[in-house]
């Protein structure tokens, strides 16, 4: 099978203080077109070094990305990448910041065409009345949905989100995973993200990938989220299905996470009580 | 009732305030200008008496009365022009008649608007270098460290330290048959612009070198051409720091300016000074007082109208 996205043994190396530290080892994962992936792990442990390699942000030390073919070089719009702080252009207004994108990426198109796309992106997360504030005017979960407008708005191949809803209380938390998901489920996008909440990538995930402990991090196990889609957030808490998963995600985290080898198979292993290294 | 007890004491506090932020600074005025009268009084100079802040406030009319006057002798002059060139011309027909410019000397208020020339050419060459290079300066450590060298031994060099060199290389290269400005004006404002550029270099670097790392990488992810990312990003990003190095510079120009014109004999305030203290006559130092008082007074508006720029430019909290 070819991936839609594959990365091939990325490893990341940094210079520290006292030599090299290399923070990600040999991490590898392929993703097949249209699939939801999401990225646990413990923080600090490298997850958002390797979404800003395939983002092309961070410089990769050894290995390589490739989607749809094609290795990746720098930064480009084919990545939408929306960050954990929207980082929107505080002197431009929402829909500015959206247009600044699309004019670049659609300069072919005309200038009417170009607004309604920016118009119907933001429309689509709820923006239609407040397309014309500030950032400074908007809440920080208004803030982020024109975050998430902007990477669907420039139609790349795939998102990247970094932990896009962990400064949101959870009430808009909620509220935007599901206006993604609809985006997501609209435009049949391919979508890595990276997170430290359990929760959200059960309930958005096709599958969990979670990482050890860095440094020196790669994947640790696998596990794939089998609710059908379109999902409802009260079903899934009903399905006695997810809280296995959610005990397997969670045992992960607490206790196999700082291990360096792991049996094929994804079964707890009798381990003593010991704390991950932080 | 919260509401009616609270607003006596708002007004009470209020009040309080109002007394003390204009009470105390009227207060000190007072206070200055008593000492000042006294000292007038007692110390006796070469030629008279110093002058107190009555005979200070007299002079401003005095020299108000002088400017009204001269511009009243200068619309005569050109009115009896009129007439000669009419005359000149009804007798002789195919003769040629020369124009001519009025000859009086400047009046302190046109003095005062000839500085104001002087100081705001100096500044926009000032800013015209200083912007463009404090941007390149911050986007690139390399430039960076070439440029750093320069500005620190050239920024603390005095403008009378300049004038010279400027005046000297003025007049070897600016030499038109017909001259735009005077040889005066372009070295006075060139020194302006030679000591005010380097706040607002220093601080353009600053704030291009600080933009925050995200707005960059919106530049990154979106591949902006270079002229496109220092448009939209960069210069926006940077302008409340740009603002506040336009700021300082307009002030150390403004300051720079009445040395310059000075010894360069630009036709402005700081020649104005000049003149009186070479005049040596009993009005001098009232004269020279109304001077002072007046470029103090302008360069605190110059920095107030720099001051709202500044704050419009500045987009409140950055959104994160």
């Amino acid at each position: 099978m070819s991936a839609f996205l594959e990365l091939s043994l990325l490893t990341k190396t940094f210079d520290g203080p006292s030599g090299p530290v290399t923070v990600v080892r040999d991490f590898d994962l392929k993703v097949a077109r249209g699939e939801f992936i999401a990225l646990i792990g413990h923080s600090g442990c490298g997850k958002s070094t390797v979404l800003s390699m395939v983002a092309g942000l961070t410089e990769i030390t050894t290995g390589g990305v490739i989607l749809s073919g094609r290795e990746i070089a720098g930064a480009g719009p084919d990545r939408g990448v929306v960050f954990q702080s929207p980082c929107l252009l505080p002197w431009l207004t929402a829909f500015d910041n959206v247009m600044l994108g699309v004019d670049q990426v659609f300069f072919k198109a005309s200038k009417a065409d170009r607004r309604d796309l920016a118009e119907y992106y933001l429309a689509l997360v709820g923006l239609a009345d407040a397309m014309h504030k500030r950032p400074a005017e908007l809440s920080q979960g208004m803030r982020q949905r024109v975050g998430i407008a902007r990477a669907f708005a420039l139609s790349p191949k795939m998102l990247l989100l970094d932990e896009p809803f962990g400064m949101l209380d959870s009430l808009t938390r909620y509220e935007l995973q599901g206006v993604l998901l609809d985006l997501w489920q609209r435009d049949q996008k391919t979508a890595l993200m990276v997170t430290h909440d359990v929760d959200e990538a059960l309930y958005l995930a096709d599958r969990v990938v979670m990482m050890t402990n860095g440094p020196e991090a790669r994947v640790g196990e696998i596990v794939d989220i089998p609710f059908p889609r379109p999902r409802d957030r009260r079903a899934l808490l009903e399905d006695p299905h997810y809280y296995e998963l959610r005990e397997q995600l969670i045992g992960f985290l607490t206790h196999r996470s700082h291990l360096k080898s792991f049996p094929p198979v994804a079964t707890a292993p009798p381990v003593a009580v010991m704390t991950p290294a932080a | 009732m919260p509401a009616t007890t609270r607003a006596p004491g708002r007004l009470d506090s209020i009040l309080r305030a109002v007394a003390r932020n204009v009470g105390i600074p009227a207060l000190a005025i007072a206070l200055f200008l008593g000492l000042w009268s006294i000292a007038a009084h007692n110390i006796k100079v070469s030629f008279g008496s110093l002058p107190g802040p009555a005979a200070v406030v007299t002079e401003i009319g005095n020299l108000w009365q002088e400017h009204r006057s001269e511009v009243a002798r200068e619309q005569a002059f050109y009115v009896r022009q009129v007439e000669r060139k009419a005359a000149f011309l009804a007798e002789n027909p195919t003769g040629q008649w020369t124009e001519r410019k009025y000859a009086g000397h400047p009046t302190f208020f046109k003095q005062i608007l000839t500085s104001l020339e002087t100081v705001f050419t100096g500044f926009v060459i000032a800013s015209l270098i200083a912007v463009p290079l404090g941007i390149v300066c911050g986007l690139s450590k390399t430039l960076n460290l070439a440029f750093n060298p320069f500005i620190q031994l050239f920024k603390p060099v005095s403008p009378l330290a300049w004038l010279p060199i400027v005046m000297i290389l003025v007049s070897a290269l600016y030499n038109p048959p017909d001259p735009w400005f005077e040889k005066a004006f372009l070295s006075s404002a060139l020194t302006v612009a030679l000591c005010s550029l380097w706040p607002t270099l220093i601080n353009t670097a600053v704030g291009v070198a600080s933009i925050d790392q995200d707005y960059l990488n919106v530049a990154r992810v979106l591949r902006l051409g270079w002229l496109a990312k220092i448009w939209k990003i960069v210069l926006p990003a940077a302008l409340p720091h740009i603002f506040t190095g336009l700021r300082l510079s307009l002030s150390v120009g403004w300051m720079v300016l009445i040395a310059a014109e000075m010894l360069a004999q630009n036709p402005g305030l700081g020649k104005f000074v000049w003149d009186m203290f070479q005049n040596g006559s009993s009005e001098t130092l009232a004269q020279i007082m109304v001077a002072v008082f007046t470029i103090g007074l302008i360069g605190f508006a110059l920095d107030r109208a720099m001051l709202s720029l500044q704050r419009a430019v500045s987009f409140g909290a950055p959104a994160r």
